[in-house]
């Protein structure tokens, strides 16, 4: 297997061939801005965060589904691509209710984190406050839509990992919604396993445990390497 | 700023629960220091009536009222730098959470249906009548600094204040929430 050797941010890197222009950067240090991936799960390209420029393409690419090619030369972190980042947080944050001071979520969020990451102090689009509700009817979890970025993480983790494919997303652009099985309540579904996984990979407070209060909600993914590692490699390793 | 004179200050409580002031009080025995250094000249914490030229305003809360929108058209006419206070006046925050419901479904919650007593809804200029939306304060008038947070941490309303007032570096922008 030949190693595919190319510039990012002006250093020279290596990849495997096949691998994503953010895996070739995050394994040297370089960490392209992201929320819809997560390492172990399939990528979507949802979140837009990890842009980059590419030398030679007009258009900018998302560096998690763009395999390192040799010689290419990437910037991941110009002026316009801050600019661009912040304006996609900003729309993430006008477009639902994240209203962080009473969210489950509060100190342990991407989203939030982000924001205050890349400089994110005010949002200049017009907040949407869509009326949307809140999923109850598990014994052990809870959904709030007005949370969800739709990420479609959780999506991927029960598809990917758990094989359950309990989660979809229903309808279109800004009516988008995050739906259990056929789009009844989370509670009835007859394919979720409550394992948990698509809690503990939502970046935000969208999925919770219940019994959770403001700022209680804390997130652990460690299991999911353990869980593929195990999978992939036969070995039952931390 | 004319670092001979104190900086005229004024902070200012729009809709917001006041947890913004409360910090603005944690900065403890740095407000002795801030003393030397600012003269505060409108705020819930001084009794002035009519609201002054002032160098630097620190406002909470979102605009939820038509006094709100009144007053704060006011303060920036007589602002040098305005600057939007806390989570309610940088994104609206839970002042803004009745946005989902009409109006007029907010107020019958609270003045119907959760009421022991029913005197009806008040109008007639008694109370300040609630707009239709709740905005934050950039959505109404141009804001020159964001100190998100809920509240925001006494030491990020101290590093701004020393940055407005002697030209110190600015912190690492704050997290909402």
């Amino acid at each position: 297997m030949r190693v595919r050797t190319l510039e990012i941010d002006g250093r020279m890197v290596t990849g495997a061939p096949g691998e994503s222009i953010f895996n070739a950067a995050w394994n040297n240090g370089i960490q392209i801005p992201r929320l819809c991936h997560v390492g172990s799960l399939s990528d979507v390209g949802a979140c837009r965060l990890c842009l980059v420029e590419v030398d030679g393409l007009d258009k900018l690419q998302p560096s998690c589904l763009t395999p390192v090619r040799e010689g290419m030369k990437v910037r991941t972190d110009t002026e316009a691509l801050r600019r661009h980042r912040k304006l996609i947080i900003e729309l993430l944050m006008a477009e639902r209710n994240h209203v962080c001071a009473v969210c489950v979520a509060n100190g342990a969020c991407e989203l939030q984190d982000l924001a205050a990451a890349l400089g994110v102090d005010h949002v200049r689009v017009e907040y949407q406050h869509p009326k949307l509700e809140a999923d109850l009817s598990h014994a052990r979890f809870g959904l709030d839509h007005n949370r969800c970025i739709l990420c479609t993480r959780c999506v991927r983790v029960c598809d990917e990992v758990e094989g359950a494919h309990t989660w979809d997303i229903a309808f279109r652009g800004g009516e988008s919604l995050l739906v259990a099985d056929m789009g009844g309540p989370w509670g009835e579904s007859e394919t979720c396993t409550s394992c948990g996984k698509c809690v503990q990979v939502c970046p935000t407070g969208a999925l919770f445990s219940k019994g959770a209060s403001v700022g209680e909600m804390r997130k652990d993914r460690s299991f999911l390497r353990y869980i593929v590692t195990a999978r992939e490699k036969r070995q039952w390793i931390r | 700023m004319d670092p001979l004179k104190k900086a005229r200050i004024a902070t200012v409580w729009l809709g917001g629960c006041s947890g913004c002031h409360m910090s603005f009080l944690d900065m403890d025995e740095r407000l002795l220091e801030l003393a030397g250094l600012i003269e505060l000249c409108y705020s819930p914490l001084v009794d002035t009536k009519e609201f002054p030229e002032v160098d630097v305003t620190l406002v909470e809360g979102a605009v939820a009222a038509d006094e709100h929108l009144e007053m704060i058209h006011r303060i920036r006419a007589r602002t040098k730098v305005l600057v939007s206070f806390g989570d309610c006046a940088v994104t609206g925050n839970l002042t803004a959470m009745r946005n989902v419901f009409p109006l007029e479904d907010v107020v019958n919650r609270a003045y119907r249906q959760n009421s022991d007593i029913v005197n009806g809804i008040p109008g007639g200029g008694i109370l300040p009548m609630l707009l239709e939306r709740v905005r934050p304060l950039h959505q109404v008038v141009p804001i020159d600094h964001f100190l998100p947070g809920c509240p925001p941490p006494a030491e990020a309303i101290y590093t701004l204040l020393r940055h407005l007032i002697l030209g110190e570096p600015l912190p690492p922008v704050g997290k909402f929430g």
